[in-house]
């Protein structure tokens, strides 16, 4: 089950924790990946780990012509492409009311608008092919909210409408799309946390731990398999019960 | 009839698997020959690779008919 042989992947935001997570895992089912990010040396280090079936093709998606160009660069080095990952994803965080333009916009181009150009440039291919899964990486936060992340929170709730939306145009096509919605994951942002913070975080966690990337990636996994082939527009929440939907 | 018409026909025949017959020069690809909106996006990509042309999209708005994509393409393929 779940064998990714002989397909060709691309994963941003690789070279954070949830995405170098990701691209272990499709590699481990036999996918070959494009390894992208804007930190070469942190690519690098990843394919050098996992030796074989990777490419790295570094991307500033905070920049409307490099992500023009990502899709057609891990195009040509894959041979074609099955599965995108849109993992990439950033906070600034700011009080609703402090909040500037910039912080808005920021979060927005990267999170939003280079899934969604990324996205149209890949279902092209995929159309012709007549195989493609598309994996938006969510947030819990764009379902439930959260102070201080209004223009997350809005990025990751519109995430889940282009979803549907991309998911309802393209499902004769035999292209799946959908969200994973991860809750409170490890990374050096969590291991910064203090005792009493992480135990405040634990008690509204029924799993009682914090995820890892590999929990993350275990659905990312699943939803870009055949087997998936009938799950379309789907948000799968991943964050040990945290909140249920 | 031209090469260029033979050859558009050929494709919206076996893209939209319909009867040649059907795929007259006034044919709406819509209205007359059931393609969808999606369809109508595939056929334009591949009428690109066919005669490896770019269509660009306020071309391919205008593209509604068999007859309009033969009348682009005879002007604009090389
Ligand atoms: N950790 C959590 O608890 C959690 C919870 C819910 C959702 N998520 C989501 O999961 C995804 C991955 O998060 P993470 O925890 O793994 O965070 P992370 O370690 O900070 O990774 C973020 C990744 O995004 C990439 N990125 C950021 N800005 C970019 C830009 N302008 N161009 C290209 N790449 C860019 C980074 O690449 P470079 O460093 O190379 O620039 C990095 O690889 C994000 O979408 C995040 O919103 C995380």
């Amino acid at each position: 089950m779940f064998d990714l042989s002989g397909r060709k992947a691309l994963v941003t935001g690789a070279s954070g924790g949830i995405g170098g997570a990701i691209a272990r895992a499709l590699r481990a089912q036999g996918a070959e990946v494009v390894l992208s990010g804007t930190r070469r040396e942190a690519l690098e280090a990843l394919a050098a780990e996992l030796g074989g079936g990777v490419h790295v093709v570094p991307a500033d998606l905070s920049s409307a012509d490099s992500v023009e160009a990502l899709v057609p660069a891990a195009e040509a080095a894959l041979g074609g492409l099955d599965v995108l990952v849109n993992n990439a994803g950033v906070t600034r965080d700011n009080l609703f009311l402090r909040m500037k333009d910039e912080e808005w916009n920021d979060v927005i181009a990267v999170n939003l608008t280079a899934s969604f150009r990324l996205s149209r440039a890949a279902v092209k291919g995929m159309m012709r092919r007549r195989f493609g899964r598309i994996v938006n990486i969510g947030s819990v936060v764009g379902s439930t909210g959260n102070p201080g992340q209004g223009n997350y929170a809005a990025s990751k709730a519109g995430l889940i409408g282009m979803t549907k939306a991309l998911a309802a145009e393209v499902a004769s096509r035999q292209i799946t799309v959908n969200c994973v919605a991860p809750g409170f994951i490890t990374s050096p942002m969590t291991d910064a946390l203090n005792e009493k913070q992480r135990e405040a975080i634990l008690a509204n966690v029924p799993a009682g731990r914090l995820g890892g990337g590999d929990d993350v990636a275990a659905a990312v996994v699943y939803l870009a398999s055949s087997e998936a082939a009938y799950v379309t527009g789907q948000t799968l929440h991943v964050n040990g019960g945290m909140a249920m939907f | 009839m031209s090469d260029i018409a033979e050859r558009v026909k050929k494709i919206v025949v076996e893209h939209l698997g319909v009867d040649a017959e059907k795929v007259t020069e006034n044919a709406n690809f819509i209205d007359d020959l059931g393609a969808d909106s999606l369809d109508t996006v595939e056929l334009v990509m591949a009428f690109e690779e066919e005669f490896n042309v770019e269509i660009p999209d306020d071309a391919a708005e205008t593209i509604v008919t068999v007859g309009d994509a033969i009348k682009f393409l005879e002007k604009n393929a090389a």
